[in-house]
């Protein structure tokens, strides 16, 4: 097998990802004081989500991987929400 | 390093004088096929234990009231029989088994892509396994829940539950780690030139099996550390007195344990699969339309699990959704039996030994799979519930599903794996008897669940006796045929006339190593060029 | 494993590793995931008493374990950066920089469990049973679940890194051979993920 051509990404790229990290979080923390009734949860869900998806691109470098691997990282988000989908169809009919 | 040069090529995996003598040689060995021995041994011994207490569940409903034990002792063998013959047999049955030892041959690869971890898999599957015995052996009183586990009975009995859980939940971590074995395996170690759709169907079968096992498992784990949690420290999760929601328990519980099904069934299909066309001597019928129906059935097997709960008062919306997608679970496993029957079609047949117990298969999987529809559909699925129609439907599919394709395919690739044929005529025997017994076992319990026998019971009306009698019947006769095979293939495996590279003239790669294979399987990988197909006659 | 030699692929499959690795990761994934359906169940069950309960929990130890654990996550990522570069010293120092970091977060979830238990509430506790309504048990059940299954990571990622670190001080694990590295930091990662998610389902109810 080839060897595979490796990506060696730059310190202050890892720095940038911080930076905007801590920045959602505080925002996350700032959205959750302002009164959006149930509305807020799904805020602070979104920044989770945003945030998630920057440690997967970059710091878990699935950038640089094979797209399978991406597809199947999205799959299996996909696969959750489906679970949780029809889970909540008992709950919130009952 | 070592290199590969020192390992000879012409001294088989059976023969082979490693670094370690005696039985060391075999539990210290990261040989995907010895891997696969010491799995089929562990399992044959567990499943003769399991037999036993099926055994003895048939002779006490063999007449009314107590015959040989009484209820608490009845519960506690239902249980055992459960656990053991769920989760150490039919779940790692035909991957641990038949995958560990074909899967790499298959694909031209010299050995699975992680072998210590192989290993350490059955050591995990070893120490379940004793944790469950231990759940028996020990404390007051012998786990009578059911394999379920249903919360809030599970933190409410008095019996040695906790080992039992535990047990469950590290098999599934053995259960993972095989898969992710597999699925790397599949992906990094093809033959060259052997490209996805000409990869062989059992291996394709492992793969979708392989991504259950690493998708859904790791959700019935957390359930099982919830209820161990509920019982040591009553966090209050499934208990109704502290807010918490028994039937949450199940979705989480059925949420694994379909998709487990499924895990259970499609290597079985995928035996079939490799069987069906060596003995028509002929291309699988629909080879694509079976890999679709492989990834649909793992897929859409996911969200089905509701099923199993039509009377634990979910809503009707999701009665409606898991009913529907019930029903749309059943067109792929259609799918397959009209490509195994068209593979027949016209094909040289060869009525061996392996061709019997295939056919046998499809036969008891469309009785199994009929009478699922029936447990699909709403109406008919409350009036059936937890009885012995169940019970019934359930042992065709697990049962005759897994354990006819098991013994085709122990009967197919025997001679590979052992380099020795066994005798044709005591396997054919056996077939006949296990096949005659299995029919009259459970064909009357349909009949007494739509009479309305309950399951799960150590007693029963009057009016069911005689169809019990002929279940009971049916289970001596099993047996006897089940004797008959095992040791038949256990005395073959010495005695047995010399078996010739390709006895059945397959097409698959495994056809093409020496019986018993060497222990780098290969001398060369082979390449597949262009024209080359794991089917073609 | 002394046998080596009785199988046979002698090579180093970086992508397998890798890949393997990944496939853990979506075990975990799942494995967390159910406790998040049992979550977001209970939650949608008992919205009013969550959010009494969520009051209880300390916003700025959890902000700052979040930036703890973001600041880890980076450290490690720069270690397999630096390993590639050769860089042996930076790579030991970062690592020893994430291990401190993790060893600092579970010094303040020790400190917060503390309190917990200190106003008498842990699973099963009289004061919890008898004095809190079902929806708040269930979310300190949850609570020591899930931040006690995370704890239980953090123990496992530490130990994960401090072999990786013993194997690149020993140079087994080198630019050539980086994927013990490379493995430990997805697997930090995976903590550092599940975090993101459990931060705000337990410290930003309002």
């Amino acid at each position: 097998m080839e060897k595979e051509k490796h990506h060696i990404v730059p310190y202050k790229v890892y720095f940038y990802i911080l930076i905007a990290l801590i920045t959602l979080t505080f925002m996350s923390i700032g959205i959750t004081k302002i009164n959006l009734g149930g509305y807020s949860v799904l805020g602070a869900l979104v920044f989770s989500t945003i945030k998630s998806v920057l440690v997967l691109t970059w710091f878990m470098h699935l950038k640089f991987d094979q797209p399978f691997l991406r597809f199947m990282v999205g799959f299996v988000a996909l696969l959750f929400f489906a679970i949780i989908f029809i889970t909540f169809l008992d709950y919130y009919y009952r | 390093m070592q290199t590969a040069a020192q390992i000879p090529h012409d001294v088989s995996y059976l023969d082979y004088k490693g670094k370690y003598k005696g039985i060391f040689a075999w539990i210290f060995s990261t040989d995907h096929k010895r891997i696969a021995l010491l799995y089929m041994f562990s399992m044959m011994t567990l499943f003769l234990v399991g037999v036993a207490l099926g055994l003895a569940m048939k002779l006490e409903l063999i007449a009314p009231g107590r015959t040989i034990m009484g209820p608490q002792s009845y519960n506690a063998v239902f249980t055992v029989h459960g656990v053991i013959m769920i989760f150490m047999i039919v779940i790692p049955g035909l991957p641990a088994v038949f995958g560990n030892f074909m899967l790499p041959i298959m694909i031209g690869a010299k050995d699975v892509a992680f072998p210590k971890l192989n290993l350490l898999s059955w050591y995990i599957y070893v120490l379940g396994a004793l944790l469950v015995i231990a759940s028996v052996l020990f404390g007051n009183g012998i786990p009578d829940t059911g394999w379920t586990f249903y919360a809030p009975y599970s933190f409410k009995t008095g019996t040695n539950l906790l080992p039992a859980i535990f047990g469950a939940f590290v098999l599934g971590f053995s259960s993972i780690l095989t898969g992710l074995n597999f699925i790397v395996t599949i992906h990094r170690m093809r033959a060259p030139g052997m490209t996805w759709f000409k990869m062989p169907l059992f291996p394709w079968s492992l793969y979708g099996t392989a991504w259950i096992q690493l998708l859904a498992t790791p959700v019935v784990g957390i359930t099982l550390v919830l209820v161990s949690l509920e019982r040591i420290f009553g966090i209050g999760v499934f208990d109704p007195t502290l807010g918490g929601d028994p039937v949450l328990y199940q979705h989480l519980f059925w949420i694994y344990s379909h998709p487990a099904v499924y895990v259970m069934i499609l290597p079985a299909m995928g035996a079939i699969s490799e069987i069906i066309p060596t003995f028509s001597q002929k291309h699988i019928f629909g080879y694509k339309a079976i890999i679709a129906s492989t990834l649909a059935i793992a897929f859409v097997g996911y969200f089905v699990w509701g099923h199993h709960m039509f009377t634990s008062g979910m809503s009707g919306t999701a009665q409606y959704t898991f009913s529907i997608l019930t029903f749309i679970v059943a067109i792929p496993s259609a799918i397959k039996v009209f490509n195994w029957i068209s593979t027949m079609h016209k094909g040289s047949i060869n009525p061996d030994i392996p061709f019997l117990w295939a056919v046998t298969f499809i036969f008891v999987f469309m009785i199994g799979g009929f009478s699922g529809l029936v447990l699909g559909a709403l109406a008919t699925n409350v009036y059936v519930h937890d009885t012995a129609f169940v019970v019934a439907h359930f042992h065709f599919i697990v049962f005759g599903g897994v354990g006819f394709a098991f013994f085709g395919a122990i009967h197919y690739w025997y001679p590979k794996m052992f380099g020795r044929m066994y005798d044709k005529a005591w396997a054919k025997m056996g077939w006949a008897f296990f096949t005659v017994g299995f029919l009259t076992l459970y064909s009357p319990m349909f009949y007494l669940g739509m009479m309305g026998m309950p399951r799960r019971y150590y007693d029963y009306l009057p009016e069911f006796h005689a169809a019990n009698i002929l279940s009971s019947l049916g289970s001596w006769v099993m047996a006897f045929g089940l004797v008959i095979v095992i040791i038949n293939l256990f005395r073959s495996a010495k005695n047995g006339p010399i078996a010739p590279m390709d006895p059945w003239h397959g097409k698959t790669l495994e056809w093409t190593v020496p019986s018993p294979p060497p222990v780098e399987n290969f001398d060369e990988i082979p390449v597949y060029g262009e024209k080359d197909g794991p089917y073609n006659y | 494993m002394e046998n080596a030699t009785q199988h046979s692929d002698p090579h180093y499959d970086q992508e397998a590793s890798k890949l393997g690795m990944w496939l853990f990761i979506f075990t975990e994934l799942l494995l967390f995931g159910g406790l998040f359906l049992v979550y977001s169940i209970y939650r949608f069950l008992n919205p009013e008493a969550f959010r009494l309960a969520g009051e209880e929990l300390n916003l700025t130890i959890g902000a700052i374990n979040t930036i703890i654990l973001l600041v880890s996550s980076m450290t490690i990522a720069m270690s397999t950066s630096s390993l590639q570069k050769k860089n042996k010293g930076l790579t030991i120092f970062l690592l020893e920089v994430t291990i401190m970091l993790a060893l600092i977060f579970l010094i303040n979830k020790y400190f917060e469990w503390g309190v917990k238990f200190d106003h008498g509430i842990w699973p099963g506790s009289q004061h919890l049973i008898n004095d809190m309504s079902k929806g708040e048990i269930l979310f300190f059940g949850l609570y020591f679940v899930m931040t006690g299954l995370h704890a239980l990571h953090i123990i496992v990622g530490m130990i994960i890194i401090i072999v990786a670190l013993n194997k690149v001080q020993k140079g087994i694990v080198n630019e050539n051979r980086p994927s013990l590295l490379e493995n430990a930091g997805l697997y930090w990662h995976l903590v550092d993920l599940i975090w993101i998610f459990l931060f705000p389902l337990f410290y930003l109810i309002h």
